[in-house]
């Protein structure tokens, strides 16, 4: 019944050169096109601001809802007379000033922790109390404290970046292999040099992410702020106009205001942090 | 010709009067897991020549790997010494390179180029541009100068383990420490490197300790393999592997010795099915 030689032939084959197969062919202007991140985005903005302006004229009401057209005049306006870019700049100076002030406070404290287990118990115990506690509900203190002036709103502004940054980047430093650590031990690194030569860079993704978070909550942090307690220096800042113009009833205004906020975190997230993630991250493949 | 060690640990060279460039004394490891201490290697002792391809052979769980952590300077003996000419090896250093199995040990951040330079600059060997000559020349040897700036990620698996290879060799460490480096590769990638690491040592004859759980790959690539027997590992034999390379394999005489492995790490005296029934699953045959 079986048989045991089978009835298919052996063969080999010559091969000839590939010459007229080309190996990579281009992908088509469509697909091009639709592979940049800022043209999908931009896509998603448009409709978004047709949408609003849609909903704006169905309702035909400017002191509850202005229209697109109306709040980008008020913005126009309100850069042109360069009393709006005044009022951000007060606030962004205030902002870098926390932010900064932060991201230094957070390494030191994750620095220590990946080195001792008094820094970890000191990280875990710390953030686990501070991280729930809303900033704002710190200022009253920090007015205390502070004083009325840039000092107390930067105290809050670190509360706001330091815990969630700080989280962040304990745990990227957490999950860095370890032969990675073994092989920068092999060549002599050790305690802040191990820290900023093989932890750090391996860390990046988680970093990058936690000073996403942290960027965001310092904004919200500065406009709440500024919103709930008015400008507690002699100028006020961005939270401020909103707040002026929305008790004058201004609202075109007050979305101008809101406008600027949304704008300046889309510039920041797809200028500072996008080009720090394709220069890093992304080109090391370490994140897709 | 290689007549059986009973009880006898440490090589006989006698006549040679150098000491041994790499001696381990004794040594006993223990590593902790969070409820017990588990005794890892028990009274190992072995001495390696310069110039010597020493292969470290064993069954999982024989602590040959952590053998080779311990020469690394990552887990301290707790019984016992290990002395790198005459020196005790206390800490991690830049004079013992450790090639790991895996592939992230190589820093994604860096490109092939930097990755070899890496230990060069960190260990504060060469200056930068002393250390990128030397880099390119090693990356040369290993055949990869054409992706000196290439990122690691975009590197087959092989091209990996040459680049940590280069990055070992350029350091000129007085011992090269080689944790189943090839084990994750494919069959065929893995033949090629043993190929590249005999053709690399003939022209620069570093000193190599080598980890495997394949016997094959023991006799092809050391001139001396030291057998351990698991839980914990100890010291089973010697065994001389310099007349074999890859053109050996299948060979009458290199089947013989293959067998006679076998048998000395899994038939132990009286109890051989046992044992042969428990770990047979852990020796990886690969040709």
């Amino acid at each position: 019944m079986t048989t045991s030689a089978t009835p298919r032939q052996e063969y080999e084959v010559v091969l000839e050169p590939l010459l007229d197969v080309s190996l990579e062919r281009d992908l088509s202007l469509g697909q091009r096109l639709w592979q940049q991140g800022w043209l999908r985005k931009g896509v998603i903005l448009v409709l978004l601001a047709l949408a609003w302006e849609a909903v704006a004229r169905y309702q035909g009401n400017d002191l509850l809802l202005p229209s697109f057209l109306q709040t980008a005049a008020a913005l126009y306006q309100g850069l042109v007379s360069g009393e709006l870019l005044a009022k951000v700049g007060v606030s962004l100076v205030v902002l870098l000033k926390g932010y900064l002030l932060g991201i230094v406070l957070a390494f030191g404290l994750t620095s220590l922790a990946v080195s001792t287990q008094f820094g970890r118990d000191l990280l875990g115990t710390l953030t686990s109390m501070f991280n729930p506690l809303p900033a704002i509900a710190l200022l009253p203190l920090a007015l205390l404290w502070f004083g009325l002036g840039d000092n107390s709103l930067i105290f809050v502004l670190v509360h706001s970046v330091l815990w969630a940054l700080a989280l962040n980047t304990y745990a990227g430093f957490l999950g860095v292999s370890e032969t990675l650590r073994m092989a920068g031990r092999n060549y002599g690194l050790r305690g802040l040099r191990l820290v900023v030569h093989i932890l750090v860079p391996a860390a990046l993704p988680s970093i990058l992410s936690g000073l996403k978070i942290g960027w965001a909550f310092a904004w919200r942090t500065l406009i709440a702020a500024e919103l709930v307690f008015g400008a507690t220096s002699g100028k006020g800042g961005l939270g401020w106009y909103i707040f002026q113009n929305r008790n004058e009833l201004y609202t075109d205004k007050v979305f101008a205001g809101l406008a600027v906020v949304i704008l300046i975190g889309l510039l920041v997230e797809s200028l500072v942090f996008d080009t720090l993630e394709r220069l890093t991250v992304r080109r090391w493949g370490m994140q897709r | 010709m290689n007549s059986p060690l009973q009880g006898h640990t440490v090589s006989k060279l006698s006549s040679v009067a150098t000491p041994a460039l790499l001696q381990v004394d004794n040594v006993s490891l223990e590593y902790r897991t969070a409820q017990r201490v588990v005794r890892a290697t028990h009274q190992v002792s072995f001495e390696v020549d310069k110039a010597d391809r020493y292969v470290l052979l064993g069954p999982s769980g024989c602590g040959k790997s952590t053998l080779l952590k311990a020469i690394g300077g990552f887990i301290e003996p707790v019984e016992g010494a290990i002395r790198l000419q005459g020196q005790t090896v206390n800490g991690p250093g830049p004079d013992r390179i450790v090639v790991f199995q895996e592939f992230d040990q190589l820093p994604p951040w860096k490109t092939v180029k930097e990755n070899v330079m890496f230990p060069l600059l960190a260990s504060g060997t060469l200056k930068r541009k002393e250390a990128q000559a030397r880099a390119e020349h090693y990356l040369e040897k290993v055949g990869l100068a054409n992706f000196a700036d290439a990122y690691p990620h975009t590197l087959s698996g092989g091209m990996k383990a040459r680049v940590a290879i280069a990055r070992a060799l350029a350091m000129q460490p007085k011992v090269l420490l080689m944790d189943e480096p090839f084990a994750a590769l494919d069959a065929l990638t893995r033949r090629k490197m043993q190929e590249e690491l005999l053709l690399l040592w003939e022209e620069v004859r570093f000193t190599l300790l080598f980890v495997t759980h394949s016997i094959e790959e023991a006799l092809v690539v050391g001139n001396r393999i030291l057998l351990l027997s698991p839980h914990p590992g100890r010291v089973r034999a010697e065994i001389h592997s310099h007349q074999y390379d890859l053109q050996s394999l299948g060979g009458h005489d290199f089947q013989a010795s293959a067998r006679r492995i076998h048998r000395l790490l899994f038939e132990d005296d009286g109890q051989a099915e046992q044992v042969s029934a428990l770990d047979f699953a852990d020796i990886r045959i690969a040709y």
